[in-house]
């Protein structure tokens, strides 16, 4: 067989069980793709010999006919989740060589069913990032590059963020798929960025256990994959009700797969005039042909308001750092992770956190610890939590009034340069998110999925938003729209002798 | 609103994180560049508007108030920076 980190993960997964190909033969594949692509800064830590012992192993049981729906399927795992044995960093100093005694309850999932790990994916430190780039690692370069007279330009081109290493690790087709998570865009804006299919679940749908909590009432786990198929097979393992966190639903996961080719004749789709103003010309018109392409399936096309989007961002930017720095006050160095001397504990606290934490973790701790203060509380946290209830009351109401989905431009623009945006000014860096943190606020579910090129060569995605617990939907207009949107063709292997 | 030095010093205080006097003048321009951005919160009428703490309407699952888990003392301890016994060692806090 030709190069096997070309077949999609479903294919794969045929070959795999037709026996025209050994999980140890595609698992050695993406092994040796991974050592040559060090390049890109994708993998934080690379794990070959558990992942060659996985795929024995499954090579094992799918002669014996026993293949799991996974069965032999390499991944790469964002470093945000904990993995038992293997280091666990956040991408962050201040957990030093932390390696977990247990396993996160989704990736614990996608073993269960067979799949086996490539090794763990870099990451904005912490998940607080759209570049990739506050990563204590170094930054992921993206495979894709801009387009510059007949060649390239030389420029590194950030893979987006938060999940910057499970975006660009997909893309390059050194993994078949990623796990990644979402507080304020970080599945669907690296997706965006790189050409891949990135789907946030409904809030709820998979256990957050094990994984590192950035903002516990938004972070949700979810895939990366270059196909709608392979998120819809990958999810449906990732998915289901946790007792470890009570914040996981208890509902049965439907077959989600079986929703890809479903007809979209008849969806009502929901446009929001209010997202036209967030973006550039090139992203309207994608928007406006992701409109045409959705209506030539045979969906009814509907205008709707959501009034409160403009204050999304605002409003994420205090309950997401407030939720932070709660969550963050763990790194005390007394348990795990870095611990640094000091006069008295109090000094050792301050010092410690003060050289583990990155300056953009540092940051959002300070403000959270801010408006969560004496004094300001209401003024800013319980004020946030109002307009939370309006823009999710926005969404509640173009549901009710009959959308089944809400479709959108996935980010502003292609993909930016390292050290183009957010130098000076925090914000700038932040407006990425402006399309995707609204569903985190509601906590519904969103999928980015690839609509072409732009005029600088790089990927251009676009957003559709479900109703709660509807992820079948989504997978089906996704599908509809990657049938015909132009076809992705990934960047060729560039990086193999870049240093 | 802006934050001044002081405040800086105290949110940081709040925060356990150690700043240096260089430090604290860049890290206020950025505390108020990010207060200055959610500032346009305050225009929103929130009057009669419940806070979101929930995006689910379910209720909680509840358990037995039992002992359910346990007994691992050293993988807890794994990863210490510093123990003694099933002790985590820290500086001393009474003199």
């Amino acid at each position: 067989m030709s190069d096997p980190t070309h077949l999609s993960l479903a294919e794969a997964r045929d070959a795999l069980v037709a026996k025209k190909l050994s999980a140890t033969e595609l698992t050695k594949a993406h092994i040796e793709a991974i050592e040559k692509a060090r390049a890109l800064n994708a993998f934080l830590t690379e794990t070959p010999e558990l992942a060659l012992e996985a795929a024995r192993d499954s090579d094992a049981r799918i002669a014996r006919g026993e293949a799991r729906p996974l069965e032999g399927l390499p991944l790469g795992i964002k470093d945000l989740y904990c993995t038992k044995g293997v280091r666990t960093t956040a991408a962050s100093r201040i957990l030093d060589d932390f390696t977990p005694t247990y396993e996160s309850t989704v990736s614990a999932n996608l073993w269960r069913d067979g799949a086996l790990m490539l090794g763990k994916l870099n990451l904005d430190e912490f998940a607080m990032g759209s570049s990739n780039e506050t990563s204590a690692f170094g930054p992921v370069v993206s495979p894709w590059r801009r387009k510059k007279g007949e060649g390239f330009d030389d420029a590194k081109i950030v893979p987006g963020g938060s999940s910057g290493g499970s975006s660009a690790a997909v893309a390059a087709r050194l993994a078949l798929g990623a796990t990644a998570t979402d507080t304020g865009g970080s599945i669907r804006q690296p997706a965006a960025f790189t050409g891949t299919v990135g789907i946030k679940p409904t809030y709820g749908r998979c256990s957050r256990w094990g994984i590192v909590a950035f903002a516990s009432s938004l972070d949700q786990a979810g895939p990366i994959t270059r196909t709608v198929r392979d998120a819809a097979i990958m999810l449906r393992s990732m998915a289901g009700h946790d007792p470890k966190d009570t914040t996981s639903v208890d509902a049965p996961v439907p077959d989600y797969e079986a929703a890809i080719g479903a007809s979209v004749k008849g969806r009502r789709i929901g446009i929001p005039k209010e997202y036209r103003i967030g973006g550039g010309a090139e992203i309207n018109a994608l928007w406006d042909q992701g409109v045409a392409w959705l209506r030539d399936a045979g969906a009814e096309i509907v205008e709707i308001s959501l009034p409160h989007t403009r204050f999304a961002l605002p409003a994420y930017y205090i309950i997401a750092p407030a939720e932070a720095s709660s969550n963050l006050a763990r790194y005390d160095g007394v348990r795990y992770g870095l611990r640094e001397k000091g006069r008295d504990i109090a000094d050792m606290y301050e010092k410690t956190r003060a050289k583990g934490f990155g300056a953009e973790v540092r940051r959002r701790v300070m403000i959270g610890a801010y408006v969560l203060s004496h004094g300001y509380y209401d003024a800013f946290y319980v004020r946030a939590q109002k307009i939370r209830s309006l823009i999710k009351r926005d969404f509640d109401e173009a549901f009710a009034a009959g959308v089944d989905a809400v479709l959108t431009p996935a980010t502003p623009s292609t993909a930016f340069a390292q050290g183009e945006k957010g130098a000076a000014d925090p914000v700038e860096m932040y407006l990425n998110d402006i399309f995707t943190v609204t569903v985190n606020m509601a906590g519904l579910p969103g999928i980015a999925v690839p609509g072409g090129l732009g005029a600088d060569g790089l990927p251009l995605g676009l957003q559709l938003i479900g109703r709660p617990f509807d992820e079948a939907t989504l997978f089906s207009l996704a599908a509809a729209l990657e049938s015909a949107a132009p076809k992705i063709d990934f960047p060729q292997p560039w990086w193999t002798d870049a240093k | 609103m802006s934050v001044d030095q002081a405040t800086v010093r105290r949110i940081a205080h709040l925060a356990r994180i150690a700043v240096e006097d260089q430090e604290v003048e860049r890290l206020g321009a950025e505390l108020n560049a990010i207060l200055d951005f959610v500032a346009e919160l305050s225009s929103v009428d929130v009057e009669g508007v419940e806070p979101l703490t929930s995006v689910l309407p379910m209720q909680m699952k509840k358990r037995q108030d039992v002992v359910t888990d346990g007994g691992f003392a050293d993988a807890i301890l794994a990863n210490a920076p510093e123990k003694d016994d099933h002790y985590f060692v820290v500086p001393k806090v009474v003199e």
